[in-house]
C-alpha cells in the first residue's frame, strides 16, 4: 500500500483554495487519497482508502461490479461529496473547489451523457461552451478531436445514428475538449466489441504518451494490462494490493498456469490426486488452475500421477490470476 | 491534447454557474424543431379563439355585451384567460418530460455537471430557457388575439408577462418535482388531475364566481387563476392595484419557492 511510502511533504498548504495555477502539491501527486470513505447511509461503498496518482501516470482501478470503484471515481470528479478522509484533485479540495478541477479534467463516465438530439459535432461544441470556451475555439477543437476519434466523417449525424463504440469514441472526445491535464475513464470499454475496445486503447495510449494522466476503472484485465502503469485491485470496498501489472501477478501468482478441464462428474472426484502438483490448486466450477513456474513440467507430472484431463492449457499468469488469489472469486462472474 | 507540466492558470469559474450555457445548449436542440413548433404555437390559438372565441361566444352572447362578463363580448372575456393559461400548459410540457430525460434517459444534466456549470446553473439555464419558450408563445397568442380583435385595451400587452409569469409559476415547482422521477407515468397523472382541471376552473371560461362557495378558496390558492385574473384585468382595463399586487405575488410565490426546491431537487439527483 501506498502509505507505507511516505509523500514528500508538499511545499503548501494541503489545500491551497485561493491560489492560481497548479499548487505545488499537485506535482507530487495529481491525486492524494488518505482514509477516503464513502458511505451510502448505512452502506459503505469505499472503505478508507489510500493512493496517490503521480503526473503522467496511468493508473487503474480494477475490481469486480460493487467493488466501489465508480464510488471513488465519482468523489474525484467532484460530483459526489466525500463521507470521510482527505482527498485531494490537482492539489485542490473538490468540497471548495470542484468547478475549479472540473475545468481542468475530462471525464468518461461509465454510462454514456452524449445529447442525442444533437449532431455529434453540436455535442462536442456545446460541451466546449460548458468549459466557457469561445464558440469559434470550441469549433476549432470539436474538429481536431473528430480526427484524433476517427468520427470526422459523422461530425454531421446526429448521436442516435451511432454505434455503441463510436458513442465511446465520441465521449472520449468530448472529455478531452477542455485539455484537460487529468483524464479520468470509468469502464471506457465496457460493452463494445473487440475491435472496437482496440481502437480506444490505442486512442488512450496517444493520449498517455502525450503527457496526460489516466485514471481508469476496469474489470477486464486485459485492459488494465494493457493500459496501467500501475494499479490497485479493489475488493468490497477496501484496496487488496497495488503495484504494476508485471509486479502485481510476480506477487500474487507463479510465472505460468497449468488449466485442467476434466469430463463431467471427474472433477468431483479427484481427491488427493493433485496436491504437491504445484504451488497453489484453484479449483474452479468448471476447470482446475495449477500454479507453477513451469507449467509443462506439472503438466507432465500430472501425466504421470494417471489424471487424463480432456484440455490441458498452459498459460503465462494474468492479473486474474491476482484477483482470484486475493479475493476468492474471479473478476467477471 | 495536452502537457502535464502545464501551470495553466486556474480559470475562476463565471459567475452564473454556467446558466447561459444551459440556455445556449437548449437553444441549440430548439434549432432542429422549431420549424414544426413555429407552426403549433400559431395554430393552437388560432383554433381556441375561433371555436371557443367566436362559436362558444357567438352562442354565449348572441352579439351582446353581457354584464357578469365586465360588459365585453365573451371572446374578448375569453382570450386574455387563454393567454395566460396557455402559459401554464406550455410550461408544464416543457419542465416534465424533458427533465426527466435530462437525468434518467440521456444524462445530459449530468453530462453537464461534470463541467464546471454548477446545480443554480443548470437550474436557471433552464428556467431562463422555459422563460423564453413561454414568451415566444405568449408572443404568438397575443398576435393572434389581436388579429382577430379581442384584445380590450392597449394595456392588453403586458398579458404576455403574466402569462409567462403564470407559465414560470407552474415551470418552477413541476422542474423541481421532475428531477425526483425515476419513470414518467406520473407526468400524464399530472396533467389529467392538475392542469387540465385549473385550465377549466380556474376562471379561463367563466367567472369563478360562477363556482360553488366552498371551491372559490381552492381556485384562490392556484398561479392559473391570478394569472388569468391579472391577464384579464390589464386587457379589460379593469385590474386595480391592490389585485394587481397579490395576483403578481402569489405568482412571485410560487416562482421562488419552486426554484428552490429545484435547486434542491437537482442537487440531490446529480450530487450523490
Amino acid at each position: 500500500m501506498t502509505t507505507a511510502q511516505p509523500i514528500a511533504a508538499p511545499a503548501s498548504p494541503e489545500f491551497a483554495p485561493d491560489r492560481p495555477g497548479v499548487p505545488e502539491a499537485a506535482r507530487e501527486s495529481l491525486i492524494r487519497a488518505r482514509g477516503l470513505t464513502k458511505k451510502f447511509a448505512e452502506f459503505v461503498a469505499v472503505d478508507a482508502i489510500d493512493f496517490d496518482v503521480a503526473p503522467g501516470e496511468s493508473f487503474g482501478f480494477l475490481g469486480p461490479n460493487g467493488a466501489g470503484k465508480t464510488s471513488t471515481m465519482r468523489m474525484i470528479g467532484c460530483v459526489s461529496p466525500i463521507t470521510g478522509g482527505v482527498l485531494s484533485v490537482l492539489g485542490m479540495n473538490p468540497a471548495h473547489d470542484a468547478a475549479l478541477i472540473k475545468g481542468r479534467i475530462g471525464v468518461v463516465p461509465q454510462q454514456d451523457t452524449l445529447d442525442m438530439e444533437l449532431t455529434v459535432r453540436e455535442n462536442l461544441i456545446i460541451y466546449g461552451r460548458y468549459f466557457d470556451l469561445s464558440r469559434r475555439e470550441a469549433g476549432r477543437r470539436a474538429d481536431d478531436l473528430l480526427e484524433f476519434v476517427q468520427l470526422t466523417d459523422r461530425a454531421k449525424s446526429t448521436v442516435e445514428s451511432l454505434s455503441g463504440g463510436m458513442k465511446r469514441r465520441l465521449t472520449i472526445a468530448r472529455s478531452l475538449v477542455n485539455e484537460p491535464d487529468l483524464l479520468l475513464l470509468d469502464e471506457p470499454t465496457t460493452g463494445l466489441d473487440p475491435q472496437a475496445r482496440h481502437l480506444l486503447w490505442d486512442r488512450l495510449y496517444r493520449l498517455k504518451q502525450q503527457g496526460v494522466t489516466l485514471v481508469l476503472t476496469t474489470h477486464y484485465m486485459d485492459e488494465a494490462e494493457q493500459l496501467c502503469d500501475r494499479l490497485v485491485v479493489m475488493d468490497k470496498a477496501h484496496i487488496v494490493a497495488e503495484g504494476s501489472p508485471r509486479e502485481l501477478i510476480d506477487q500474487y501468482s507463479t510465472k505460468e498456469v497449468l488449466e485442467l478441464r476434466f469430463p463431467v462428474g471427474v472433477l468431483e472426484t479427484l481427491g488427493t490426486e493433485l496436491d504437491g502438483l504445484a504451488e497453489r490448486i484453484e479449483r474452479l466450477p468448471d476447470r482446475v488452475l495449477l500454479y507453477a513456474d513451469d507449467g509443462e513440467a506439472a503438466a507432465a507430472a500430472a501425466h504421470a500421477r494417471g489424471l487424463r484431463p480432456e484440455t490441458v492449457l498452459v498459460r503465462r499468469s494474468s492479473l486474474e490470476d491476482v484477483f482470484l488469489r486475493l479475493t476468492g472469486r474471479s473478476l467477471i462472474e | 491534447m495536452t502537457a502535464v507540466a502545464r501551470p495553466l492558470p486556474a480559470r475562476r469559474p463565471s459567475m452564473t454557474g454556467g446558466a447561459r450555457q444551459v440556455f445556449e445548449y437548449k437553444a441549440m436542440v430548439y434549432r432542429r424543431v422549431w420549424r414544426g413548433s413555429v407552426f403549433s404555437t400559431f395554430l393552437s390559438p388560432v383554433l381556441f379563439l375561433a371555436a371557443m372565441g367566436i362559436g362558444l361566444g357567438s352562442f354565449v352572447d348572441g352579439g351582446n355585451a353581457i354584464a357578469s362578463l365586465g360588459g365585453v363580448p365573451y371572446a374578448v372575456f375569453l382570450a386574455p384567460g387563454l393567454l395566460a393559461a396557455q402559459g401554464m400548459q406550455t410550461a408544464a410540457s416543457e419542465s416534465t418530460w424533458t427533465i426527466m430525460g435530462g437525468f434518467v434517459w440521456d444524462r445530459t444534466f449530468h453530462g453537464m455537471y461534470a463541467t464546471p456549470v454548477s446545480v443554480a446553473g443548470i437550474v436557471f439555464g433552464q428556467l431562463a430557457w422555459v422563460t423564453a419558450r413561454l414568451t415566444m408563445v405568449a408572443t404568438a397568442f397575443f398576435v393572434v388575439m389581436l388579429a382577430f380583435g379581442f384584445v380590450g385595451s392597449p394595456f392588453g400587452v403586458f398579458g404576455i408577462v403574466a402569462s409567462v409569469l403564470t407559465g414560470l409559476a407552474f415551470a418552477a415547482p413541476i422542474t423541481a418535482f421532475a428531477a425526483g422521477q425515476k419513470n414518467d407515468s406520473v407526468f400524464s397523472m399530472i396533467f389529467r388531475f392538475f392542469i387540465t382541471p385549473l385550465f377549466l376552473f380556474s376562471g379561463t371560461f367563466f367567472p369563478i364566481e360562477q363556482l360553488p362557495l366552498i371551491i372559490r378558496p381552492i381556485a384562490w390558492l392556484t398561479p392559473t387563476f391570478h394569472g388569468v385574473a391579472l391577464a384579464r384585468g390589464l386587457s379589460l382595463g379593469t385590474l386595480d392595484p391592490l389585485g394587481a399586487v397579490v395576483h403578481l405575488g402569489v405568482l412571485g410565490l410560487y416562482i421562488v419557492i419552486g426554484a428552490a426546491c429545484a435547486l434542491i431537487t437537482f442537487r440531490r439527483s446529480l450530487s450523490r
